[in-house]
């Protein structure tokens, strides 16, 4: 394989602490090494900007609800399908990009890993198929477990060893990487025509509380020692006052450490926090309560969080919380696409335009920008979309110039036509912290792949990495001041390599790289009960059979087996 | 206002897309600058320059700018689409999309148009000097967002499905239209002078339909309510105002019931 040097760039790794400096990266056999010989191709980086391949921690990228989400909605691709000259072929799509144009637009922006954040166990083979045609960028998808039956079961019981072996089952089955719960018992309470909106409400037939779902997942998670911790979309999403339940799950994490060998600290992610941070009592008197939120979370150093910036697009939202899909089709009278997944989980899509002239729109724009600039530690926040709920990835450029500069959101701010008003309801106007590179570094890169367990290989330059590595147009010392300037150097990577090869080259895709497919197999002592359990839902409830369940090898030829063993805790 | 001539010289194997051939893209451009602008033809790129010969000079803006379009355009689709101001004719039957998504100017076809013409029209004025295909001035498919603003006219008949989801403006037919006549239908108005066969106004929340032909079947929640002389399209006549079973309390309309109405011509 080729070895490259990439010289005079402005290097930002929060790995090693290193906030800009001049200094030469080396590239050999798909790794970051200490020096290369003197044949290797010189990457020229004078007046760039130089850090890791960013990681994604939360986007629906992959499966059958973006599938859904595709076929349901042509008039999305209608004025967004173009084949570029290149190896690249049709890109078509705007919020529900189809999977080629998904792997091209996140290695543009930078990216070499993307978390699909809801995968249904009983649809796993579609979710892989997907993963597997997106070319360059690596990927995993956490199966939900918020709402399935035996997870419930097992917990009512108190039993943390039974609900650990059933998700090293359902993790072997789908090729899952980690614990994933959406709206936990509300969406299976849903198919009773009620909700859970707080974590104490009492999940209907199974008889038990959201609050115990999310202990007993964080339990079930150390107990394994996964790479990634418990992964949380909360109660009462999407609603003025929900902060309070926020806070109220969040701090079912107080007291308990992270159990793994990955070095991750948390034990619980909490995504698309924006959604969760609304204070007051209606659409009408409604608040930011992004402060009282990352008050609580910069405090409490075993979270990390996702922002679920709003972009103020049209775009497609598609969640596993059928009962808050079902809500916003109420709200907005646009098509409704529900589904059910038997025993498991639900998921629900529904257009959404959120237009910048709407003042709760606009003020969730605000609150999810306050979630970012609120948090100290920017190891802890990541930024996020929640692709495609608040807006399509391909807006992250966007988001990072709200960010980055205090003038370019405050013009934005300044002219929303309800300006006055969302000023009012939050506190965005107030704020002066502008987001470095070196921070965005960590929200992005350094940060995210630490609260995935994949810190050994992603997220910085070290050598011994992997050669994932992006290159801005961006210096440093002249960094752009205007908005537009902003967001076009973070659209297209001078230079994006994927593990040592160069995928993007001035924006443009020039090779498919080698996509991995992460899965986490975690060893547990034999369990009759749990197998049985299986082996008996399977005959009297599941419409398939046992055997045709789990997702074959041929569904993820090119994958990364993460081993973890939980043997020793019987 | 100047002139920008395009003749075909040569037809497309497949389909030629010219989103790029409308006033809006051709301003400020000489010829050989408008050559250049793309043209997909399945997924090869290719530019108008390889399928048409181009003479003339665009005007400073769209509006200073008149398009004449020669020679035989029934591959050519998405001419005038997204148009926002200025002039465009065509000499010729065309293919689909044609005068989609315009927003203002003025567009005639000498010919007969294909299906979805004229969809989501939001502005300006459409001339069909022919006969349309299905889903004229409706929405694009799986969009909620139908035909808004501006005049369309067909002066012969159209097929089916058209001004499905229709919002506002007027679409004209002068000859007859197939089944299902603004479906969906929340405003605006269609004057139908020929026949309809058959569902017409089906799921219609807001906005007229006139028919002054036959409706073949007429659906079986409609009821006539009185009779109105009204002058439509300039012809001054009596018509029988029928509403449907479909009223709507819109939350945004503060509880109002609207209902729509098909107004038959005695
Ligand atoms: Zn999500």
């Amino acid at each position: 394989m080729s070895e490259y040097i990439i010289k005079n760039g402005h290097v930002f790794d929060a790995t090693q602490g290193i906030k800009g400096d001049k200094k030469d990266i080396c590239v050999k056999d798909g790794k970051i090494v200490d020096k290369v010989g003197s044949s290797a191709k010189v990457i020229d980086a004078k007046d760039k900007t130089v850090m890791a391949g960013a990681l994604e921690v939360h986007a629906h990228v992959a499966g059958p609800k973006v599938n859904a989400g595709r076929w349901y909605r042509p008039e999305d691709k209608h004025f967004d399908s173009h084949k570029k000259p290149g190896i690249t072929r049709i890109e078509g799509g705007k919020s529900i990009p189809t999977v080629f144009k998904t792997g091209y637009e996140y290695a543009r922006l930078g990216f070499t890993f993307a978390m699909e954040a809801a995968m249904p166990p009983l649809y796993a083979r579609h979710v892989h198929e997907e993963i597997h045609d997106t070319p360059i960028i690596d990927e995993a998808a956490l199966p939900v477990f918020g709402n399935n039956w035996f997870v419930m079961e097992y917990i009512k019981n108190n039993e943390i060893e039974n609900t650990a072996a059933y998700i090293a089952w359902i993790l072997r089955q789908t090729k899952g990487y980690g614990i994933k719960c959406v709206n936990p018992g509300g969406t299976e309470a849903w198919a009773w025509g009620l909700n859970c909106l707080t974590i104490h409400d009492q999940v209907p037939y199974f008889e038990i509380t959201p609050a115990e779902i999310i202990t007993g997942l964080i339990k079930a998670n150390e107990y394994l020692g996964l790479p990634h911790s418990f992964h949380i979309h909360q109660n009462d999403l999407g609603n003025p006052g929900n902060y309070k339940t926020t806070i109220d799950s969040l701090k079912l994490a107080e007291g308990i450490k992270a159990t793994n060998n990955f070095g991750r600290e948390q034990v619980m992610h909490s995504t698309h926090l924006q959604f969760h941070a609304y204070k007051g009592t209606n659409w009408g008197d409604f608040e930011s309560g992004a402060k009282e939120v990352m008050d609580y979370v910069n405090k409490q150093k075993n979270l990390t969080i996702d922002t679920g910036n709003v972009t103020l697009d049209e775009t497609t939202t598609m969640t596993a919380d059928g009962p808050f899909e079902h809500h916003l089709h109420g709200l907005n009278h646009l098509k409704w696409f529900n589904v059910d997944v038997e025993l498991e989980t639900a998921a629900g899509i529904v257009p959404f335009i959120y237009d910048p002239n709407n003042a709760v729109f606009a003020s969730q724009w605000a609150v999810g920008l306050e979630i970012a600039l609120y948090a100290k530690d920017p190891m802890r926040c990541f930024i996020t979309t929640d692709h495609p709920n608040a807006g399509p990835f391909t807006r992250y450029p966007r988001v990072y110039s709200w960010l980055m500069s205090k003038k370019v959101r405050d013009e934005r701010l300044n002219t929303f036509k309800k300006a006055d008003k969302v000023i009012a309801a939050t506190n965005l106007a107030n704020i002066d912290r502008e987001i470095t590179l070196y921070e965005l570094s960590q929200m992005t890169r350094a940060g995210p792949a630490k609260c995935l367990g994949l810190s050994k290989d992603y997220g910085g330059l070290k050598p011994g990495m992997n050669a994932d590595i992006a290159i801005y147009n961006i210096n440093p010392d002249k960094f752009p001041s205007s908005g537009a300037e902003i967001e076009k150097a973070f659209a297209n990577v001078a230079y994006l390599f994927k593990d040592g090869k160069i995928c993007v080259e001035g924006g443009k895709v020039v090779d498919m790289g080698k996509k991995n497919t992460f899965w986490v197999d975690a060893k547990v002592p034999e369990n009759k009960q749990v197998m049985h359990d299986i082996r008996e839902k399977f005959l009297r409830y599941y419409s398939v059979n046992e055997a045709n369940y789990p997702v074959p090898e041929s569904y993820a030829p090119h994958q990364h087996i993460i081993s973890v063993d939980a043997t020793t805790k019987a | 206002m100047n002139t920008v001539t395009l003749t075909v010289k040569k037809q497309p194997e497949l389909y030629l897309e010219c989103e790029n051939a409308n006033p809006d893209a051709f301003a400020g451009k000489k010829a050989a600058d408008i050559a250049k602008l793309g043209a997909y033809q399945g997924k090869e790129i290719s530019t108008l320059g390889d399928f048409f010969t181009i003479t003339g000079e665009a005007g400073a803006t769209a509006a200073d700018t008149k398009i004449i379009v020669n020679g035989d355009c029934t591959k050519m689709k998405y001419l005038g689409a997204k148009m926002t101001a200025g002039e465009m004719i065509v000499n010729s039957a065309c293919d689909m999309y044609t005068g989609s998504w315009m927003k203002g100017g003025k567009l005639t076809v000498n010919g007969d148009v294909h299906s979805f013409c004229g969809l989501a029209m939001a502005g300006g004025e459409f001339t069909i000097n022919g006969n349309a295909g299905n889903y004229l001035g409706a929405a694009y498919r799986g969009d909620w967002r139908g035909m808004s603003g501006g005049v369309l006219r067909v002066k012969g008949n159209a097929g089916s499905d058209v001004a499905s989801f229709m919002i506002g403006g007027t679409l004209i037919v002068e000859g007859d239209v197939d089944i299902h006549l603004g479906t969906h239908m929340e405003g605006g108005t269609i004057i139908l002078k020929g026949n309809a066969n058959r569902r017409v106004g089906g799921q219609l929340v807001k906005g007229e339909i006139y028919v002054f032909g036959k409706i073949n079947v007429m659906m079986p929640g409609y009821k006539p309510v009185g009779e109105k002389e009204m002058e439509v399209d300039g012809t001054k006549a009596m018509f029988t105002d029928f509403i449907g079973d479909l009223g709507e309390r819109h939350p945004k309309r503060k509880g109002e019931v609207v209902w729509g109405h098909i107004y038959m011509k005695n």
